[in-house]
C-alpha cells in the first residue's frame, strides 16, 4: 500500500514473557524500498520484534503495521505482503530443494504450473540448478540458507524479513548472501534485517538502530552512529599478553580504553584530538616500557560505536548467555578471534 | 489514529475461497508429510518392518508357550488384533516427534508467516499420519495372513476392526501431539513415549489372556483402553464373544481421550509456537 505510509511503522511496542521484559516500548519506521538494519545483542528483543511484525506473536501494548496494515488486526493481510526468513534453514532437509519450494508455492495458493515455474525461476536465482533435485540435507550450509532465503521470496513479499541471515556462515557464503540481499533491495523490496555483525548492518542497511534490553538506544545511519563513538581511535596490539593491562593504563589518560586480554588489542576513543593524541601514545606507551604492533590512527568502526552505547562489546554478552549452548558459542568465538585477527 | 481506522480494509478472500483454502492446504502439507515418510527409511522401518517382525516374534517365538482359552483357530487369531492395535499405537509415535522437530527448526514459523489456513499445520499431520497407519496396518495383516491369521466374522466386522484401530491409533496420535508439543525438545518426546506406549499396550489383553495374570495386574489390565478396544477387534474379527459389550466401552474411552486431549493439543501448539 504504497499511500504514503511507511513499509513498517512500529510506535511503543512491549511484549514480555512472564518476568523477563523482551521489547520495552520501542518505535521503527522504515520507508518503502530501503534496508533497516536492527543491531543488538543476543536477548536484546530483537527477534521478538520481528515474530511481532510477521504476525507470529501478538504484543503486550503498541502499536506496529507492515505494509499499511496492522499486524494484530489485520493479520492476514500482513501475511500476503511479507516474507520471513529466519536464523535456521527451516526448510524440510528430507526433500529435494525443489520441492521445498512447489509446497511453498502452493500454500501460496498457486496453481500447480504455477509453484512449478516459481520454484525453477528461484532456484535458477540463487545459483540451485544443479543441487534443485537432491535432497535438502545434502547442502552446504550457505546453500540451505540460499533455499530457504528462496522459499522466503515464493510469494514475492513487498516488506521481507531477515532474521540474523548470516549467523553461521563461513565467510564467502556470507558474502555471497550479501550480494543476494543487495539484488533484492534494488528491485524494490524493503527489508529488516537483524543481526549481531556490525559490519553486515555497516555494508548493507539505510539506517540502523540498536536495541539493547529491549529498548532502541540509538537510531540513525551508518555514519551518524560513528560520529556518536567519539571520534577516532586510537589502536595497537600487545604481543605480550600479560602486559595488556600495563598497556591500558599507560594510555588511560587519553580517554577510556578498551582492552581485549585474550587478542591482546587495545583501543582508546581519543574524540577530534587526531595525531596528537597519537604522539601522546607512544610517548605513553614508550615510557612504560611496553613494546606493541600496528599502532595507529582509525576512525570509529561500528563495534566502537556499539561499545560506547551499550558499555560493553557486541559479542562479549552473547557469548556469556551462550555458554550452555557449545556448538554455536564454539563457532561464534572462532569467528570473532578470526574478526580480531584481520 | 483515525487515519488508520478510515482506512478500507483490504479486501481478504471470502469464506468459501478460505474454507477450500483449508481443505487444499490440508492436502498440501498431507502430502508433503508423505513425502518426507517415504524419504526416511528410518520412518519405513520403525513403522512396517517392526510390527512385521512382532507378528514373526509372538507367533513363532512366545505363540508355542502361550495358550489361550475359548479362541477359535488359536494363539495366532488371538494375537494379530492386538499386534494390530499395537500397530497403530506405534505408528503415531512419529506425530509428536515430527511436531517437536518442526518447532525446533523454525518450520512452523515459516508456515505461520503465511496466508496459509493455520489449522493446515494440524490437520495435515493428522491425516497423513492415519494414511501411514492404514498402509501399516494393512501390511501387517498380510504378514499375519501369512502365518496362518483368518477372519472369520464376515467382511463388514473385518472393515470395522480397522476402523477401530486407526480411530485408536488417532486416540493415541493426539496424546502424542500434546506430549510432542509441551515437552518440545525430540530425545526427551521419544523417551516419554515409550514410558507410557509400553506399558500400557502390553499390560493389556493385546499378547496374552488377563486371566494369566497376577491378581494386582488384572485390576489395572481389565480396565483399560487398550483392553476394551484389542478385546472389541478380536470380537470383530472373530465373531467368537459379543461384540458390544468391549466396543462401547472402547469408544467411550476414545471419545474421552479426544475431548481431553484435542483441545489440550491446539492449546499446546498455539502456545509453543507463539514463544
Amino acid at each position: 500500500m504504497a499511500d504514503g505510509r511507511p513499509a513498517i511503522l512500529v510506535e511503543g511496542l512491549t511484549k514480555s514473557f512472564g518476568e523477563v521484559h523482551a521489547l520495552r516500548g520501542i518505535d521503527l519506521s522504515v520507508p518503502h524500498g530501503t534496508v533497516l538494519g536492527v543491531l543488538g545483542p543476543n536477548g536484546a528483543g530483537k527477534t521478538t520484534a520481528v515474530r511481532i511484525l510477521t504476525t507470529l506473536l501478538e504484543p503486550d501494548g503498541g502499536h506496529a503495521e507492515v505494509d499499511g496494515y496492522d499486524v494484530v488486526r489485520e493479520a492476514a493481510a500482513v501475511r500476503r505482503s511479507i516474507g520471513l526468513a529466519g536464523q535456521s534453514a527451516a526448510i524440510q532437509e528430507e526433500l529435494t530443494g525443489r520441492e521445498n519450494l512447489e509446497i511453498i508455492g502452493r500454500l501460496y495458493h498457486l496453481s500447480w504450473p504455477q509453484a512449478r515455474s516459481r520454484a525453477t525461476e528461484l532456484l535458477e536465482q540463487f545459483d540451485l540448478t544443479d543441487a534443485a533435485d537432491r535432497a535438502a540435507k545434502t547442502y552446504s550450509g550457505g546453500m540451505q540458507r540460499r533455499l530457504d532465503l528462496a522459499a522466503s521470496l515464493v510469494g514475492k513479499p513487498r516488506v521481507l524479513f531477515l532474521d540474523e541471515p548470516t549467523t553461521g556462515l563461513d565467510p564467502r557464503s556470507r558474502l555471497g548472501m550479501w550480494d543476494i540481499i543487495r539484488t533484492l533491495v534494488a528491485r524494490g523490496t524493503t527489508i529488516l534485517l537483524t543481526t549481531q555483525y556490525l559490519d553486515e548492518a555497516d555494508e548493507l542497511a539505510d539506517e540502523i538502530v540498536v536495541i539493547d534490553h529491549g529498548l532502541v538506544i540509538a537510531a540513525g545511519t551508518a555514519e551518524e552512529l560513528k560520529g556518536r563513538a567519539g571520534g577516532d581511535v586510537v589502536e595497537f596490539t600487545v604481543p605480550d599478553r600479560s602486559r595488556v593491562g600495563d598497556a591500558a593504563a599507560a594510555v588511560a589518560t587519553l580517554g577510556e580504553p578498551h582492552a581485549d586480554p585474550e587478542t591482546g588489542v587495545v583501543s582508546v576513543g581519543v574524540g577530534g584530538r587526531g595525531s596528537d593524541a597519537l604522539v601522546d601514545a607512544v610517548r605513553a606507551l614508550d615510557a612504560a616500557g611496553l613494546v606493541t604492533r600496528g599502532l595507529a590512527l582509525r576512525r570509529p568502526s561500528l563495534d566502537d560505536v556499539f561499545l560506547t552505547l551499550t558499555g560493553h562489546a557486541a559479542e562479549e554478552e552473547e557469548l556469556g548467555k551462550e555458554a550452555g549452548e557449545v556448538g554455536g558459542g564454539r563457532r561464534r568465538g572462532a569467528r570473532r578471534r578470526e574478526r580480531a585477527a584481520s | 489514529m483515525t487515519a488508520i481506522a478510515e482506512r478500507t480494509a483490504p479486501a481478504g478472500p471470502g469464506l468459501g475461497v478460505q474454507a477450500r483454502w483449508a481443505v487444499t492446504d490440508t492436502l498440501t502439507i498431507t502430502r508433503r508429510n508423505l513425502l518426507v515418510w517415504m524419504r526416511v527409511p528410518a520412518y519405513l522401518v520403525f513403522t512396517v518392518v517392526q510390527p512385521v517382525i512382532f507378528v514373526l516374534m509372538f507367533r513363532y517365538v512366545f505363540g508355542g508357550a502361550i495358550r489361550v482359552v475359548g479362541v477359535p483357530g488359536g494363539y495366532v487369531n488371538y494375537l494379530m488384533p492386538g499386534i494390530i492395535a499395537q500397530t497403530a499405537a506405534f505408528a503415531c509415535f512419529g506425530t509428536a516427534i515430527a511436531l517437536a522437530q518442526e518447532l525446533k527448526k523454525g518450520v512452523i514459523d515459516r508456515l505461520r508467516s503465511m496466508p496459509m489456513a493455520r489449522s493446515a499445520v494440524l490437520t495435515g499431520r493428522l491425516l497423513a499420519d492415519t494414511l501411514r497407519m492404514l498402509v501399516t496396518i494393512l501390511i501387517v495383516l498380510a504378514v499375519g495372513y501369512a502365518v496362518g491369521f483368518r477372519f472369520s466374522n464376515g467382511v463388514v466386522p473385518a472393515i470395522a476392526m480397522v476402523a477401530l484401530a486407526v480411530l485408536f491409533g488417532l486416540a493415541i496420535a493426539c496424546i502424542s501431539a500434546f506430549t510432542g508439543l509441551a515437552i518440545g525438545d525430540e530425545e526427551s518426546v521419544q523417551a516419554f513415549g515409550l514410558i507410557w506406549i509400553f506399558p500400557l499396550t502390553f499390560l493389556s489383553s493385546a499378547f496374552v489372556q488377563i486371566s494369566t495374570m497376577p491378581g494386582w495386574l488384572q485390576a489395572f489390565a481389565n480396565n483399560q483402553p487398550v483392553t476394551y478396544t484389542v478385546n472389541a477387534m478380536r470380537a470383530l474379527a472373530l465373531g467368537h464373544l459379543p461384540v458390544w459389550d468391549n466396543l462401547w466401552k472402547s469408544l467411550a474411552w476414545l471419545a474421552a481421550i479426544f475431548i481431553v486431549f484435542i483441545p489440550l493439543s491446539v492449546r499446546a501448539y498455539k502456545r509453543a509456537s507463539s514463544r
